[in-house]
């Protein structure tokens, strides 16, 4: 699997999701700064990570969506590229149009840093494979602005076209239908707010985030 | 030339930071207060050759997102 991470000023799961990719594919990805326009030839993965990318200002993840990367991210996931937004990357992919819907302030306003339950709600995905179906599993949140929302339309069509990957098991933040990850039209890019690059290893207190890479290496090679 | 951009939510979209604002004006004693929305004001120093139009394209491009929220331009001498 040849993986890239997208390093934006402002990132700070750049270097968690690049240990996970290498822990679980043996193989280093490639750091990419946000004012590259190109990505390296022949990526099967790019992971937009976490972190509060330009400050936050205006908007989550408002301003790396309009870098020069994020174009390249873009015509790469149209060629079928799979894409993997975590935290600070799901904000960003929503802005930058890759899925649907938007990232508002969490419900309570406060920021949430603690370990949820989540249900697995599409085990049949290339990020899901390696989960059942309903299974609950455990990962970690921290964010501010994790409250999924988009129109009814939307939350329907996600709903019936089982694009939903991840819902809270409790309620974390106020997203419209419990929604923690969902995935975009073609398959080919998720975004999720909790982090399954800090739940890959006994010593980080659990391990169901490792199926999530585990997964994609064998659906993506 | 200078242009006020006016952000704010679209109706139907639940605002905690107004309802935490609401909440707090509540708190300091300020009764009939019936609901707060909070918004964004964006001020933009332009050269006299830009359009209206082509602020309206800043605030769908960037400084808006509409999936979320409304826009609102204010020219100003």
């Amino acid at each position: 699997m040849k993986s890239a991470v997208i390093v934006f000023p402002g990132s700070n799961c750049d270097r968690d999701l690049a240990v996970a990719l290498k822990e679980v594919s043996g193989r280093e990805p490639i750091m990419v700064w946000h004012q590259e326009a190109e990505l390296p030839e022949g990526l099967d993965l790019i992971g937009v990570p976490g972190g509060f990318s330009y400050g936050d200002y205006l908007r989550s993840g408002a301003m790396a969506a309009r870098s020069p990367v994020m174009r390249a991210v873009k015509d790469a996931a149209d060629r079928g590229v799979s894409v993997l937004g975590i935290c600070n990357g799901f904000q960003i992919l929503t802005e930058a149009g890759l899925l649907p819907g938007a990232l508002m302030r969490n419900s309570t306003i406060s920021f949430v840093c603690r370990d949820v339950k989540l249900k697995v709600e599409n085990s049949q995905s290339a990020f899901t494979s390696r989960y059942e179906a309903q299974e609950e599993i455990r990962v970690p949140v921290a964010h501010h602005d994790g409250n999924y929302t988009a129109d009814a339309a939307t939350l329907d069509r996600l709903e019936g076209e089982g694009r939903i990957a991840f819902r809270y098991a409790g309620e974390v933040n106020g997203s419209a239908r419990d929604i923690a990850g969902i995935i975009n039209d073609k398959g080919n890019v998720l975004g999720m707010m909790p982090h399954p690059e800090r739940m890959i290893e006994p010593a980080h207190g659990g391990t169901d985030g490792r199926r999530l890479f585990e997964g994609l290496l064998e659906a993506i090679g | 030339m200078k242009a006020r951009v006016y952000v704010t939510l679209k109706n139907g979209v639940l605002d905690p930071q107004g309802k935490a604002i609401h909440h707090a004006l509540e708190g300091l004693g300020f009764a009939g207060v019936n609901d707060v929305r909070a918004g964004k004001l964006i001020e933009l120093d332009l050269a006299e050759t830009v359009e209206d139009a082509e602020i309206e394209a800043m605030c769908r491009k960037l400084l808006a997102n509409t999936v979320i929220e409304n826009f609102r331009i204010e020219r100003a001498q």
